[in-house]
């Protein structure tokens, strides 16, 4: 019995194993953990306080080699002006933006700027160089940051204050919390993504269902997801209140990662894999909670309220509002209870996001976009999330399809998921939107959000109305999101 | 940056019942373009308190008090849910709040209230529905003992809070320099990791 106990302690989850391997002082009653990060990712908004707490103690930053920046939420994604000026939303976006630049100039930090070929949004950009690896620590100050988790990393979202400690000590002072594992058995259907799974599940366990727990996600429809689409799952992780959601590292993680440019290479290389490989959570290990989801059962989701866990199937109707709460919450959306949600009239839609803006979202987008016009009266944005993904689309001549069917193509930025750069809805408009919240004014003041995946966002945007988009879908469609 | 050490806090309350109150709602995105921790206090719950010409309406539960007699907000569960902006706490803390007292707060908003001197206090279902019908009602708040007591029937109970958490704001303990003092411990692990 006793050794079956000691067995059973042994073995370890993908976060144990992550976890202890950065733990530098041991949580005890008293105090948090110290534990190290091994990489710090950098933006604008949630950096200039946390820069200015240094300057006031005279710290310096500990690691530059450790931190990298880039500029994403302020900035304007619409071309230059004539003179090559920026169209800022304010001038003191346009200060926040240069007081990065400053920032990082003064303390000897890579920033991917203005003009620099790798820019975009923080949780593109990382994986995209093969900067996100498995096993390491990740933190921003961004809730987002838990999209990394998708390579068997150990990302979490953190605040300024904690910036500060980041940049003057490389650690953060944090508790373990509880381990919960997702379980999506069986295959997806055809014209399902991993932005349904996400909204499916968030609809199941609620919007702080995960609060106190790092996810891992786990199960066949997650192993047959792209690196993609598992950065879609794990990104939404924060919707259900989960600061951690993670995926162990497979082959097709290791594919992706091999010869990016920071990757390691040769010898190293080797090396890396090896130990990548004994990341995956060993048979029989415990998790605080368990949920288990059949994949096959899902439909395209698509959300109805103010919150993320207000999410149904697209071909469904809103239940009746059970609550004080959930009535308010459709009067605001001005949806109607069990009326068809292709009944809602749309006004813009957003194809974009640190959710969902990489290659295969827009190609999943441009798919039914393909030869066919965005309804008349209706605004669609497509925001690529980086320069590197804006350039292969344009290869592959996405843009095009896109421009023809009416829609803008913009330069790569958060853009109207957090709409604090000018990109942002009128009053009463309702946007379907491929990003993550549909907070009450999140896409500005008034605007009604209907999250969704980018296959529903084109569909939506064609029919002016909000649609299923597995009318949309042939045969070869079924191969799009399980590379 | 050392906190104002906090005991014991006294006061009336603000309530806002709405559950799942994000920070977009406590502080809009289009605040964030600030770069200091200062004067978000008049933007707090911007959208909930001003019309559409930028004037203050002066009929939301957080208007027409004297600040200095409710530091204490009591709101739906799920508070704070969302981005991770710490502009939230900065701006509720710049308004006058002291302690935010709900049944469930969210894990970021949570961490970055303590390092402001703002109290997330969880309490049990029934205080919380209690304390959510009694808007204006003054309770006393004790970090020693860590209870909450209020009302005329001396309803009290006991609220959760980190440990840590709680002695930096006792004794006005400064995280950044608990790390800086395991530098030695830090750069020692740094060395070991390189080894193998």
């Amino acid at each position: 019995m006793k050794n079956e106990m000691s067995k059973e302690m042994s073995l370890r989850s993908l976060f144990d194993k992550l976890w202890d391997n950065h733990v530098v002082v041991n949580e005890t009653r008293e105090t948090p953990a110290i534990l190290y990060i091994d990489l710090h990712l950098v933006h604008e908004v949630t950096s200039p306080q946390a820069f200015s707490v240094l300057a006031d103690r005279n710290l310096n930053v500990r690691r530059p080699d450790l931190t990298i920046a880039t500029l994403d939420h302020s900035t304007p994604t619409s071309p230059p002006k004539p003179n090559g000026e920026l169209a800022y939303a304010t001038p003191q976006a346009k200060r926040q933006v240069d007081r990065l630049i400053k920032n990082c100039a003064h303390h000897k930090i890579r920033l991917l700027g203005l003009g620099d070929p790798r820019r975009g949004i923080v949780h593109v950009i990382g994986p995209e160089l093969g900067l996100t690896q498995p096993g390491k620590t990740i933190v921003c100050g961004d809730s987002h940051t838990s999209t990394h988790g998708a390579f068997g990393a150990l990302a979490f979202g953190i605040g300024t204050t904690e910036v500060g400690h980041v940049l003057a000590t490389q650690c953060v002072l944090q508790r373990k919390p509880k381990s919960m594992r997702v379980t999506f058995d069986g295959v997806l259907p055809a014209g399902v993504t991993a932005k349904d799974m996400a909204l499916f599940m968030i609809a199941e366990i609620g919007a702080s269902g995960g609060q106190g727990y790092a996810i891992e996600f786990a199960g066949d429809a997650v192993r047959a997801l792209s690196m993609d689409g598992r950065m879609t799952l794990c990104n939404m992780s924060i919707e259900a209140g989960a600061r951690f959601g993670m995926i162990a590292p497979d082959q097709t993680t290791i594919d992706y990662l091999q010869n990016r440019e920071q990757a390691p290479q040769g010898a190293a290389w080797e090396r890396a894999v090896r130990s990548w490989r004994t990341l995956p959570s060993d048979d029989g290990a415990v998790f605080d909670k368990e949920i288990e989801i059949d994949a096959s059962k899902i439909r395209p989701m698509i959300t109805y309220g103010v919150s993320p866990d207000a999410a149904a199937a697209v071909d469904a109707a809103p239940p009746p509002a059970g609550s004080h709460a959930e009535r308010l919450a459709l009067e605001y959306m001005e949806i109607a209870p069990e009326r068809p949600f292709s009944a809602t009239e749309v006004d813009r839609v957003f194809i974009g996001s640190c959710t969902n803006s990489r290659l295969s979202d827009l190609r999943e987008a441009a798919d039914i976009m393909r030869g066919r016009k965005v309804k008349v009266g209706v605004v669609a944005l497509i925001v690529p999330g980086s320069v590197a993904i804006k350039r292969k689309a344009e290869a592959e001549g996405l843009d095009k399809i896109f421009i023809a069917a009416g829609a803008e193509w913009r330069e790569p930025g958060c853009s109207m998921c957090i709409a604090m750069n000018g990109d942002q809805g009128a009053p009463g408009e309702l946007v379907v939107s491929t990003s993550n919240r549909n907070f009450v004014g999140r896409q500005g003041k008034g605007v009604r959000t209907v999250l969704a995946s980018p296959a529903t966002a084109a569909a939506s945007a064609i029919e002016g109305r909000i649609a299923d988009p597995r009318n949309y879908y042939s045969n070869k469609m079924e191969q799009a999101d399980v590379a | 940056m050392s906190l104002e050490p906090i005991q014991k806090l006294i006061s009336r309350t603000i309530v806002l019942r709405q559950e799942n109150i994000d920070t977009d709602q406590i502080i809009p995105a289009r605040f964030l373009t600030t770069t200091t921790r200062k004067g978000l206090g008049t933007s707090v719950f911007f959208d909930w308190r001003y019309n559409a010409e930028g004037r203050l309406r002066n009929d939301s539960p957080l208007d027409g008090f004297n600040p200095a007699e409710y530091k204490i907000l009591v709101a739906g569960s799920n508070f704070g849910c969302g981005s991770s902006r710490e502009h939230a706490p900065w701006a509720l803390a710049d308004f006058g709040f002291r302690a935010i007292i709900s049944s469930d707060i969210a894990d970021i908003f949570k961490s970055n209230a303590l390092k402001n001197g703002l109290l997330p206090l969880e309490v049990d279902d029934k205080t919380h529905r209690r304390l959510l019908a009694s808007p204006g009602e003054e309770i006393s708040v004790d970090l020693v003992s860590q209870t909450v007591r209020f009302g005329e029937e001396g309803w009290q109970t006991v609220f959760r809070v980190d440990p840590f958490a709680r002695r930096c704001m006792l004794d006005g303990v400064d995280p950044l320099g608990h790390l800086i003092n395991q530098l030695a411990v830090i750069e020692k692990y740094e060395e070991d990791r390189r080894g193998f």
